[in-house]
C-alpha cells in the first residue's frame, strides 16, 4: 500500500516467477552494482573491483562492456581480459557460449538491462546472465535503477521517457549482494538565469532517481537481513523497516487509522498491514460494523490478515512479533465505570506490547 | 547578482555504516577532483588509521597541522579550527564529524567546529557513520549491544546540503577486515565480535540506506518549497500533526524523546516536550530527580524540541488539558511502570492518560530490548 503498485501484465508475472525459480536453482553468485543515472561511475567502480580481484589472482573476465566508455574506464579495460560481445543482425549480445567455454571464476557484465537482438536463445541480457550463473560462474553486473521493472511507471513519470528495456525486480532482489553507487555529480556553483530553471528540474529528477535507488537497495538489504535472522534462528526483529499493523474492531475509526498509517508508511517508506481477530460469538450488528470497516480497508488496497486466538490481545501481539511490526494501531477502549476494574484487551496490548509502539485512536 | 558578504559554506556528508566502507577514501577522491578543477581545498582533519590506500589519496593535498591540547598530563591532537579559519580555504575536509573534542578544547564537538567553518563561508566535506545519529541511538544499541556516546543531533545532519551514501557490501567489508585493511589484526578480531557481526552490519546498512533516501527526499521537499514554479498548483496540504512528549525524571525519557523526534521528522510533524510540576518549575523536586529532569529537558532542546514545565498537581489531567488546548494530535508516553490489577484505579500517569483522553491519539513507546543471540 505504501508503494503505488501497478497491476502487472501476465507476461511480467511470468517473468517474475521464472526469475524467482531460476534464483533458487542457480549455482553462481550474483552481485549487482546499482546506480541512479548514467555517468555516476558504476562502470568504473565495478571494473575497478575486477582489477583488484585480478591483482589478487582471481580468474576474471569482462563479458559485456558499454558501447561507449570514458577514458578512465578504458584504462581499466586495458588491464582486463574482455570477451567481446558478439555481433548479430540487429545488434550485439553477450557471447554466452564463449564465456561458458572459457569458464572464468567471475564474469563482469556492464549494463544488465539490454534486450538482445531477435533470434537469439534469450531475448534479454539478464537471461543470459542467468545461464552464466546456472553454469556456476559468479557474475558481477551493473544496472541503472531506471531499468528496474517494478519502477517503470514511476521512472517514466520522472524522466518523461519511455522505457523499453527492464529487468524483473525479483531478479534484482535475488542478488546475493547489492551495492549502491551514490555519487551526486559535483555541480557548478553558479548558473546563468536561463540555465537555472533547467538545472533545478534536472536536480530534482536526479534526486528522485537517487531516492529510488537507495530504497531499492534498502529493500534488498531488508530481505537479506530477514533471511539471515531466520537462518540463524534469531527471533528478534530490528525495526529497520517500519511496519504498521492496524487492528480493526467493530467500532474502530478505520478511516482515520488508515490515513494515519499511510502517512507514517509514506514518510518512512514502510508498509501497512490490517488485521482483525475473529470473534466466535459476535452479534450480527457488530459483524456488519466489522464488515463495513474491512470493506473500507480493502477498498484502500490494504492487505487484511484474519487472526484467531482465545485472547485477542495475545493473538495480535503474536502476529505482530512474527512480522516485525514496529507500530500497532488500535482503538481506545470503550469500557467505563466498573468494567474498568478488569484489564481490557487494550491494557494488555499496552503492558505487553514490548518491541513496538502502541498508538491508541479515538473511536 | 547581489551577494551577501559571506555566503554560508556548503556541507556535504559522506555517510557509511561502519569503519572501513571507504568514506574517507571517497571524500579524498572528491578533494582530488576539486583540486584538479582548480578549487582551493585543504585537509582540516584526517584520520589515517594506517590505511595505505587512503593515505596515498592525500598526496598533493595541503594539510593543516593539528593543534595540541593538554588534558590531565597527556597531549591530544585536535583539529586546529583557528588555523583553518585564518587560512580561509574554499573547501575543507574534516574527517569524523561526530568526534568529541578532548576537554579543554574551545568547543566540545567537532560538528560545532564545522559550524564555524561553514559560517565563515568555507565548504566542508565530512564523514560519519549512521550509528552516530542521535535519533537512532536506542535502535543501534538494540542491534549491536553498543551504546554509542558520540552522537550528532539529527538537525545538524538535516542542515547538510548533501548526504551521500558510501556503500559496500558487508561481505566485502568483512573480507577487508580479515585482510587487515581496516584495522590491525588484534583490533580486527575484537571488532568482529561487536559492530562487525554480520547481522549488525546488514541492519546498520539498511538503516543507512533508508536514512540517505530520507535525506534526499527531505532536501527535495525543501527545494520545492523554495522554488515553486509559476503556474503549478501547490501540493494538497497534509493534515498537520503536533506531537506532545511527556518528559519526567524517568531515564526512559531520553528514548521517548528520540523516538518522538524521529517520527515527527519523518511525517513532518511539530514536536514539543513538557514536564508537569506542582510549582510550574523544578524547584520542588529532590535534587537527583531535578537533575535527571533538567538533563532530559536539555536533551530535548539540543534536538531542537521546544520544552515547557507545566504547572499542575495532577500530571495526567494537566497534560491532557494542555494537549486539548494546544491542538495536540498525539501524546507520546513511556509504557506504564507496572501491570496493575485494577487498571481503572491505577495511579500511573500513562495509564490514566489513556483512560482519560479517549478523544486523542496516545502513543505508548516501546523500550528497545536486546535478545542475546
Amino acid at each position: 500500500m505504501a508503494h503505488e503498485l501497478r497491476r502487472k501484465t501476465p507476461e511480467e508475472c511470468m517473468l517474475e516467477v521464472q526469475a524467482e525459480e531460476a534464483a533458487l536453482a542457480r549455482k553462481g553468485h550474483l552481485k549487482i552494482f546499482l546506480g541512479y543515472a548514467s555517468g555516476v561511475g558504476k562502470s568504473y567502480r565495478m571494473l575497478d573491483e575486477a582489477r583488484r580481484r585480478r591483482e589478487r589472482g582471481q580468474d576474471v573476465v569482462v563479458g559485456a562492456i558499454q558501447p561507449q566508455v570514458p577514458h578512465e574506464v578504458e584504462a581499466l579495460l586495458r588491464k582486463l581480459e574482455v570477451i567481446p560481445l558478439k555481433n548479430v543482425a540487429g545488434g550485439t549480445a553477450i557471447d554466452v557460449d564463449a564465456v561458458i567455454r572459457r569458464h572464468p571464476a567471475v564474469c563482469f557484465v556492464d549494463g544488465l538491462a539490454y534486450n538482445n537482438p531477435p533470434g537469439l536463445r534469450n531475448p534479454t541480457r539478464w537471461q543470459d546472465v542467468q545461464e552464466l550463473l546456472a553454469a556456476g560462474i559468479k557474475v558481477i553486473a551493473s544496472i541503472n535503477v531506471q531499468y528496474v521493472a517494478e519502477l517503470k511507471d514511476r521512472i517514466e513519470a520522472i524522466t518523461g521517457k519511455r522505457i523499453t528495456e527492464t529487468v524483473p525486480t525479483s531478479f534484482i532482489k535475488s542478488a546475493d549482494e547489492i551495492e549502491v553507487v551514490d555519487a551526486p555529480p559535483i555541480e557548478p556553483t553558479e548558473w546563468s538565469l536561463e540555465e537555472e530553471a533547467e538545472t533545478l528540474r534536472r536536480k530534482e529528477r536526479i534526486a528522485k532517481l537517487r531516492e529510488l535507488a537507495l530504497l531499492v537497495a534498502a529493500d534488498v538489504v531488508d530481505h537479506q537481513l530477514n533471511e539471515y535472522l531466520e537462518c540463524h534462528g534469531i527471533r528478534q526483529h530490528f525495526g529497520t523497516y517500519e511496519r504498521i499493523l492496524v487492528c480493526v474492531t467493530p467500532r474502530a475509526n478505520i478511516q482515520e487509522m488508515l490515513e494515519e498509517a499511510q502517512a507514517v508508511a509514506e514518510g518512512f517508506h514502510g508498509e501497512v498491514i490490517v488485521a482483525y481477530v475473529k470473534q466466535p460469538e459476535i452479534s450480527s450488528e457488530n459483524q456488519s460494523a466489522l464488515d463495513a470497516r474491512l470493506a473500507v480497508a480493502s477498498a484502500a488496497g490494504a492487505r487484511i490478515e484474519i487472526l484467531e486466538g482465545e485472547d485477542p490481545a495475545h493473538a495480535l501481539l503474536d502476529f505482530a512479533r512474527s512480522r516485525g511490526i514496529t507500530q500497532l494501531f488500535v482503538g481506545h477502549s470503550q469500557r467505563g465505570g466498573l468494567a474498568r476494574l478488569r484489564a481490557s484487551p487494550l491494557d494488555k496490548l499496552i503492558w505487553e506490547g514490548h518491541g513496538m509502539d502502541v498508538r491508541v485512536f479515538p473511536q | 547578482m547581489n551577494m551577501p558578504e559571506t555566503q554560508r559554506g556548503k556541507l556535504k556528508i559522506f555517510m557509511g555504516y561502519a569503519a572501513g566502507v571507504g568514506k574517507t577514501y571517497k571524500m579524498l577522491e572528491e578533494a582530488q577532483q576539486l583540486k584538479a578543477a582548480g578549487v582551493d581545498v585543504v585537509v582540516g582533519y584526517f584520520e589515517p588509521h594506517g590505511r595505505r590506500e587512503t593515505i596515498a589519496k592525500t598526496e598533493g593535498l595541503e594539510i593543516i597541522p593539528r593543534q595540541k591540547v593538554e588534558y590531565r598530563g597527556s597531549v591530544f591532537e585536535e583539529m586546529d579550527t583557528s588555523a583553518i579559519l585564518a587560512r580561509h580555504p574554499r573547501t575543507c575536509l574534516v574527517d569524523e564529524f561526530p568526534h568529541t573534542n578532548v576537554p579543554g578544547s574551545e568547543r566540545s564537538k567537532r560538528w560545532e567546529d564545522v559550524e564555524l567553518l561553514l559560517a565563515a563561508g568555507t565548504d566542508v566535506l565530512t564523514t560519519m557513520n549512521i550509528q552516530h545519529l542521535e535519533s537512532l541511538n536506542d535502535q543501534v544499541w538494540q542491534i549491536s549491544g553498543i551504546r554509542v556516546r558520540e552522537t550528532i543531533p539529527d538537525w545538524v545532519v538535516q542542515q547538510a546540503d548533501e548526504v551521500v551514501m558510501v556503500d559496500l557490501t558487508p561481505r566485502a567489508l568483512l573480507h577487508r577486515l580479515q585482510r587487515g585493511v581496516v584495522y590491525e589484526r588484534q583490533k580486527a578480531n575484537s571488532a568482529l565480535k561487536n559492530f562487525f557481526r554480520e547481522s549488525t552490519l546488514v541492519a546498520l546498512r539498511e538503516m543507512a540506506l533508508r536514512q540517505a533516501a530520507h535525506e534526499v527526499e527531505h532536501r527535495m521537499m525543501t527545494d520545492e518549497r523554495q522554488f515553486v514554479p509559476a503556474g503549478t498548483a501547490p501540493a494538497s496540504p497534509r493534515k498537520h500533526h503536533r506531537i506532545l512528549v511527556l518528559v519526567s525524571p524517568n531515564p526512559k525519557s531520553a528514548m521517548l524523546i528520540r523516538r518522538a523526534k524521529r517520527v515527527s521528522d519523518f511525517i513532518g510533524a511539530e514536536c514539543f516536550a513538557v514536564a508537569v510540576e506542582p510549582s510550574g518549575d523544578l524547584s520542588g523536586l529532590p535534587q537527583p530527580e531535578r537533575e535527571s529532569l533538567e538533563q532530559h529537558l536539555n536533551f530535548a532542546r539540543n534536538l531542537h524540541i521546544e520544552t515547557r514545565v507545566l504547572e499542575g498537581d495532577d500530571v495526567a489531567s494537566t497534560v491532557v488539558d494542555f494537549g486539548r488546548r494546544n491542538q495536540v494530535t498525539q501524546i507520546y508516553l513511556t509504557r506504564p511502570a507496572a501491570r496493575t490489577w485494577l487498571p481503572g484505579l491505577s495511579r500511573d500517569p500513562a495509564q490514566r492518560i489513556v483512560g482519560m483522553a479517549k478523544d486523542m491519539q496516545i502513543v505508548i513507546v516501546s523500550d528497545r530490548e536486546r535478545v542475546n543471540e
